[in-house]
């Protein structure tokens, strides 16, 4: 296994050191630190593949770890699943950009979690295996769930993974002068190596690592900072006013979310598609019990808080040199080099030179793999376990379904270049918004009832879902970004650009309706039921409990 | 888990306090988060000059520090949650497991 894991990274090196004749095109010098800080990255995580690799034996040392990650260590993890480079660069690109708006997402991103974990984490973690599908399809029909609950977790995964793609492709492409296409390609490699040699130990690691390094070289930032401005908050605000064409309007919310119903949509998307995350609900079962599920989420928090608190600084600090004489270098023809998701960047290269700018480069990317390993993974048991162990081949062995597993990894990794390199012209923020209005609408509805509502039935959440779903996506379709931007129409059916509002709403309705409306002795049968999943859920007698080896 | 059992654990008493107190004090959590969420982003759909007012003579709104507050509530209000459940909840659920334990 090893022999083949070193033909790979070396496969891997040479494309990165192809990519070297073409960095004249993109008018950018060799980012020689930057490199230096990726090899060691890619090295040392290489290593804990393999060390994970030799300790994946079943099928739950390769879905959950072995339930044995401490709720510390998965807080970490969560986080990193959290710290995306949509997350770093996107809402620090959007804070240099037009100021406070950027801090309503990350707001929105982390308010989520006190609810999921009041409501949800530790029910999840009592009736859970290995999926949050699990969940759903606990006492009602599993053909008809786990295959509904399968395509929403492959929605959002392969939505979330493009728009990962993409940018680690056009970040690598900044960054190391690489082509896009290798940059994809690369970033394609090194995940389908993490996934399937060391599975969820290995991923959660490689997380753990990220999480580590972006926090330790965000807080640097934020030091490096505010130290110019004597520590005073205050007096960096000041001066980004002064610097920011927009001046005091940067300071308040403004035109990023300009009417009412898409302020309230965007919220509720932001919101509740975090609680119907796939890769991020996937590590509650990481842990050993509820009492550490719950641990982790206050690290989680913790983290994530701070995170986006340091980021605040960190974008205005990106107006104010960047906008400065030193920031003029970082512009071509009147643009931020790289497109504003690079103002982090090069607002690091400014307070901390070119081994900052190499670590934080280095760690950007490192943020890109850690999160497309987590998202694979979980689209992977959305495959072997969702749909093929449970509704397939109910008979299957469990190595059957790690060998399924680890083929739907390398499938998952395969469409994911393709796809990266097919959208590579499109906008990110677009596809991650679409990921997260699908989960809120496919996946959370059945979620939150399955759990609450004792009168759910299989006929109410299989339509229900459905109707979430294609909602969300016709909405998304008809809205103003595809209608009329991509598709070029005159002017959109759908006059909001987040359809979470109407597409959640829809969602619970059709649940609702289909379910009060059923007869059937089935659904009797699930509503007797409902009680001893509630026992479990309570207390989780019955739920798997640590594993120790 | 058999009609006997479940029937069982509903009318222990530890149980139903177990599910009555944290049903409720998890459902006033999530409620003060999500109306400190929702006022906040209602004022911005509604409202955004209201954030925009400033907090002394220089450029600072009370955006900033409403926003950072909202990140520091929730963090505290996690903790607060965690300490509870994995005290006296899990107190609880450890007493409901004795009580049934023989036939788990």
């Amino acid at each position: 296994m090893f022999k083949i894991l070193a033909l790979l990274s070396i496969f891997a090196v040479s494309v990165f050191a192809a990519g070297d004749a073409n960095f004249e095109a993109t008018q950018r010098e060799l980012n020689i630190p930057a490199i230096i800080m990726f090899f060691i990255f890619v090295g040392a995580t290489l290593g804990i593949t393999y060390w994970a690799a030799k300790k994946t034996k079943s099928a739950s040392d390769f879905y959950t770890a072995g339930g044995g990650i401490s709720g510390f260590q998965n807080g970490m993890a969560i986080a990193g699943d959290y710290m995306s480079a949509a997350s770093f660069l996107g809402i620090s690109g959007l804070v240099y950009l037009s100021g406070y708006d950027g801090l309503i997402y990350a707001v929105g991103f982390l308010v989520g979690w006190p609810v999921i974990l009041f409501l949800l984490a530790e029910r999840l973690r009592n009736l859970g295996k290995f999926t949050f599908t699990d969940i759903a399809a606990f006492r009602l029909g599993q053909k008809e769930i786990r295959t509904l609950a399968a395509f929403g977790s492959l929605a959002v995964v392969t939505l979330y993974l493009i728009a990962q793609m993409v940018g680690s492709g056009k970040l690598i492409q900044v960054l190391f002068g690489l082509e896009y296409e290798y940059a994809v390609l690369l970033v394609g490699v090194m995940m389908i190596i993490y996934v399937t040699f060391g599975g969820m130990l290995a991923t959660t690691w490689v997380q753990i690592i990220k999480a580590v390094l972006l926090l330790s070289g965000v807080s640097f930032m934020g030091f490096m900072v505010l130290s110019h401005f004597g520590f005073s908050f205050e007096a960096l605000a000041t001066k980004a006013v002064e610097s920011h064409e927009k001046g005091q309007a940067i300071m308040a919310p403004g035109g990023f979310i300009s009417d009412p119903i898409s302020a309230i949509s965007l919220g509720l998307a932001l919101m509740l598609g975090t609680a119907g995350l796939p890769h991020v609900l996937m590590r509650f079962f990481t842990v050993g019990n509820a009492k550490e599920a719950r641990k982790s989420v206050v690290y989680a928090t913790g983290f994530i808080g701070y995170f986006y608190l340091v980021i605040a600084v960190i974008g205005l600090g990106a107006i104010v040199f960047l906008n400065s004489d030193a920031g003029a270098q970082y512009f071509v023809d009147g643009k931020l080099f790289g497109g504003n998701n690079m103002a982090a960047i090069h607002l690091s290269h400014i307070v901390g030179g070119n081994i900052f700018l190499g670590f934080i480069s280095a760690v950007a990317f490192a943020t890109i793999l850690a999160v497309v390993a987590g998202l694979t993974l979980a689209g992977a048991s959305a495959i072997s376990h969702d749909l093929y162990a449970s509704v397939i081949n109910p008979n299957a062995t469990e190595e059957q379904e790690i060998r399924v597993s680890k083929i739907a990894v390398i499938v998952i990794g395969i469409v994911g270049v393709v796809l990266g390199i097919a959208f590579e012209q499109q906008n990110i923020a677009f596809m991650v918004g679409l990921a997260f209005a699908i989960a809120a609408s496919a996946n959370f509805p059945i979620l939150f009832l399955s759990i609450y509502w004792r009168k759910l039935t299989t006929r109410g959440a299989f339509i229900g879902g459905i109707v979430g779903l294609a909602t969300a996506v016709i909405l998304v379709v008809i809205g103003p970004i595809v209608w009329v931007q991509i598709l070029g129409n005159e002017e959109a059916l759908f006059p909001y650009k987040h359809p979470a509002l109407f597409s959640v709403t829809a969602a619970f309705i059709a649940i609702w309706f289909f379910s009060i409306t059923d007869k059937s002795q089935r659904a009797k049968d699930e509503e007797k039921a409902f009680e001893a999943q509630n026992i479990r859920a309570q207390t989780g007698f019955g739920a798997a409990g640590a594993v120790d080896h | 888990m058999n009609d006997e059992l479940v029937a069982k654990i509903k009318a222990n008493p530890n149980y139903q306090n177990l599910v009555k107190k944290r049903s409720s004090f998890a459902l006033k959590l999530a409620i003060f988060v999500l109306v400190i969420f929702y006022a906040f982003i209602l004022t911005i759909a509604f409202e955004p000059a209201v954030l925009a007012m400033k907090t002394g003579e220089g450029v600072m709104t009370i955006a900033f520090p409403i926003a950072a507050a909202i990140i520091i509530v929730s963090f505290f209000t996690t903790l607060i949650y965690v300490k509870r459940a994995n005290g006296e909840f899990e107190d609880l659920i450890e007493k409901v497991r004795k009580d049934v334990k023989d036939e788990l």
